[in-house]
């Protein structure tokens, strides 16, 4: 697409993008984000399940699109019906003018539908192309199917989280989003390798290992001393007080970390209350984790009386750790975030404007831009088939009409 | 033999603890040759934290640090003092990334910010990773791993599905926002490398540690601004099924998002009676008769083992998955499979297993080629042989305190 946009670094790549849910759309947002082009296949045989399902859980057509829309922004979007022969050579056709290829099936999927990395890199010899499954291509768990809400558990995540003694807790969509993170990762470096060597490759990436990196510590653990670690809370090995507490208002809470003495001594007088600095149980950082219990409650007495914002600011003068757990809402609100633009509106052909994050990044040459909303359905149909692919008009409308661009 | 992505690119590691050490671990499996700067005497805070092997606080046998740094080349360096900030300046100038975990006031202070080092290195690129990145009036506040979790906004929504709002929102595991944090300053990194393969042109990288958990919290972040939800950990659980107690007092986690999958369901549990009972018949009902719905399902569950759940409910077509502690994933079939774990030999532990990396490039391999260093270990190999100082001047660095 032509208008001029601040610099991306990916500027020039093309990205054919079969992903959907959350794990794939991740990755190819990234990328988008790098100023990429991304070119989402969709088809209204099998929709993105965050595009027709979001709306029904969420309660309205607006609410749903926050699943869907700061997932793809800045794609293009196409239909392309992979269940007929002739939509897979459209998708050969468009493999054939792309770097890179992205999908999140289940291991072998793409094999099965004629899409796989040796048909890919017969249409393009240096194509690049990555598939993120749930468990990874191999294995004997390849062919089994994983959602975010069971990658957690899988993962060894859900089991390191929890109150101490109380059940492993679910985590959700940010499971899936991490997985896509790696994705991203593994498609840049194909990218850099590809840039300089003109060489494609096949990446295939387990979601579940790439969650499991998040808990190396506690593997480690048990392969140094055969130990398995388990929830703690907010506790943490050494420091005390480390823990999240309550605050004036409804659920309102404050996180805070004491690490040296004098970040002990800071928070007591800040506190008001230097006696608790001159309490032999609280003297030294052991002293400290062993009478954390006490120390809590001390504390929890203290912020209750307090705003989160009035304690973060109290300490962090300071210099002392503590930061509200915000809400979505406060976030969103926050002065800090809005100075640094953290969420931007875009404008949505059907809904006036609608926010999405900005990148999680700051790059000082190619910043990028988030220039446009997640694609309606099938809405760059002109652009990829005419301009990219040079159908005529005719083509196009017969292509509609059997369904194949559907 | 096959090649190495960034084999020739040079990664200068200023940082500690977590994120910047797994942002120059994530570069160095690629190839890149990373040189970790620490503090002489003691280096890397991770040292100092758990698990150490045997539990014997050795600062050379921490497994967090171990994880971190394999793959790395260590140096040890006050760069406060003048001596040592020249010599920084000096390994500035000869790599390609600078990863950076100073606070902006230090940078300031120090006189490391970018403007300055971009002068000695016009192509440098600067990774700046902080807990709320270099603007904002939050810039300079500080922030511990259990902070930086719930500024992002994770915090508020974990655990899922509590019933008790009187509990205290949770961190996830002990680092996972620093993990986010690190692999996102890794993939702006690769970007910016990226960029400078055909232009030779540096960049300066803001990362903020709030913004990378927020970022793989996107979809929830910004739901506010759709319909003025706010959500907390309450309304963050599945309607019904999800984790449940299963046989032997394990836990057992399956999802049924599509109607098939229910059915699927049924037919495996052996289509008991009050499964057609109207209560359960759309997936709208379910959801509101969820509780009692578990307890049925519990029942029938606690005769199953975990295992047995997760290996039969995938084969009838239900998404089943087990609650996988340490032990359970280093012994998986499936991870054996796949080699998800690596043995890597250190001086001071033997071989010991390490995750592996999780993605399986075809034509150029991630590869260890050594463990992570002993503090201090490759200060003769850098400074002697790269950046030419004399044994005596070394010595003197060394009795200085400067190295």
């Amino acid at each position: 697409m032509k208008e001029s946009r601040p610099l991306g670094a990916l500027s020039g790549v093309r990205i054919l993008d079969f992903t959907a849910h959350a794990a794939g759309p991740q990755a190819t947002l990234l990328l988008a984000y790098m100023g990429a082009e991304v070119i989402k296949v969709e088809s209204s045989l099998y929709l993105d399940t965050f595009r027709r399902e979001a709306a029904e859980v969420l309660g309205s057509k607006r609410a749903g699109l926050s699943w869907f829309n700061p997932l793809n922004a800045n794609k293009l979007g196409i239909t392309l019906n992979l269940k007929t022969d002739a939509g897979i050579e459209i998708a050969k056709r468009l493999a054939r003018i792309s770097d890179v290829a992205v999908d999140n099936f289940r291991a072998g999927v793409m094999n099965k539908l004629g899409l796989g990395y040796p048909v890919l890199k017969e249409v393009k010899p240096d194509i690049i192309m990555v598939s993120s499954s749930s468990h990874g291509a191999t294995g004997p768990e390849s062919d089994y199917s994983g959602f975010a809400v069971t990658m957690g558990p899988l993962s060894g995540l859900s089991h390191l989280t929890g109150y101490p003694g109380g059940p492993p807790t679910i985590l959700r969509h940010s499971m899936d989003l991490r997985a896509g993170t790696a994705a991203a990762f593994a498609i840049l470096a194909a990218l850099i390798h590809w840039r300089r060597t003109g060489e494609g490759q096949f990446i295939d990436l387990s979601q579940r290992e790439a969650l499991s990196c998040g808990a190396a510590e506690s593997i480690m653990d048990y392969t140094m001393n055969s130990r398995i670690r388990s929830r703690n809370g907010n506790h943490d090995e050494k420091m005390a007080p480390h823990n999240c507490y309550r605050c004036q208002g409804e659920d309102k809470w404050i996180s805070i970390a004491v690490s040296t003495d004098e970040e002990w001594q800071a928070l007591c007088q800040s506190a008001g209350h230097p006696e608790w600095a001159r309490q032999e149980k609280f003297r030294d950082q052991l002293s400290r984790w062993q009478n954390q219990d006490e120390l809590d409650r001390l504390i929890e007495r203290w912020t209750s009386s307090h705003t989160h914002y009035q304690v973060m600011e109290i300490l962090q003068r300071e210099g002392v750790a503590a930061m509200p757990s915000f809400s979505n809402e406060e976030l969103f609100n926050n002065p800090h975030l809005r100075e640094r633009e953290t969420f931007v509106p875009v404008p949505h052909p059907e809904e006036g404007e609608l926010v999405v994050l900005a990148p999680p990044w700051k790059l000082s040459r190619t910043p990028g831009q988030v220039h446009q909303a997640a694609p309606l359905l099938g809405q760059h149909t002109e652009y990829i088939f005419r301009e990219l692919l040079g159908m005529s008009q005719n083509e196009i409308a017969r292509l509609i009409e059997k369904k194949v661009i559907y | 033999m096959p090649k190495s992505i960034l084999t020739g690119v040079k990664v200068l590691e200023y940082s500690q603890m977590v994120a910047g050490p797994y942002c120059a671990r994530l570069l160095a499996d690629l190839g890149a040759e990373v040189v970790k700067i620490e503090k002489p005497g003691v280096g890397d805070m991770a040292r100092s934290r758990s698990p150490f092997l045997h539990d014997n606080a050795d600062p050379e046998t921490s497994g967090l640090f171990l994880y971190l740094n394999a793959n790395k080349l260590s140096i040890t360096l006050d760069t406060q003092t003048e001596a040592g900030k020249a010599i920084f300046l000096k390994l500035v100038k000869e790599c390609d990334i600078l990863v950076i975990d100073q606070s902006p006031q230090a940078m300031q202070e120090q006189g490391l910010h970018y403007q300055a080092l971009k002068q000695l290195n016009p192509g440098l690129i600067m990774t700046s990773i902080t807990p709320f990145g270099q603007t904002g009036p939050y810039r300079d506040y500080k922030a511990y791993p259990l902070n930086v979790f719930h500024s992002g906004g994770e915090g508020y929504l974990t655990p899922g599905g509590m019933e008790n709002m009187a509990r205290p929102p949770l961190k996830a595991a002990d680092y996972l926002g620093e993990y986010d944090s690190g692999l996102n300053a890794a993939v702006a990194s690769l970007a910016a490398l990226y960029w400078r393969e055909a232009t030779n042109e540096g960049q300066f990288i803001d990362i903020s540690k709030q913004e990378s958990v927020m970022a793989v919290n996107r979809v929830d972040m910004v739901r506010l601004a759709y319909d003025g939800a706010v959500i907390n950990r309450a309304k963050q659980g599945v309607p019904y099924g999800g984790m449940l107690p299963c046989k032997d007092g394990e836990y057992t986690i399956f999802v049924t998002w599509e109607p098939v999958q229910w059915q699927r369901l049924v037919a495996f549990m052996g289509h008991p009676e009050w499964t057609d009972d109207e209560m359960f018949k759309e997936h709208g009902s379910r959801a509101k008769n969820g509780e009692m719905l578990n307890a049925l399902l519990t029942e029938w569950l606690s005769e199953h083992t975990r295992e047995e759940l997760y290996h039969k409910g995938q084969a009838a077509g239900v998404p089943f998955g087990v609650v996988c502690n340490a032990k359970d994933l280093v012994n998986s079939d499936h991870f054996k499979a796949r080699e998800s774990f690596m043995e890597i030999e250190h001086p001071r532990t033997g071989a010991v297993k390490y995750p592996s990396t999780p993605y399986r490039f075809s034509g150029t391999p991630c590869k260890v080629t050594r463990p992570a260093p002993l503090l201090g270990e490759h200060n003769e190999e850098i400074y002697l042989k790269r950046l030419g100082y004399s044994s005596n001047e070394l010595s003197r660095l060394k009795e200085a305190g400067i190295i």
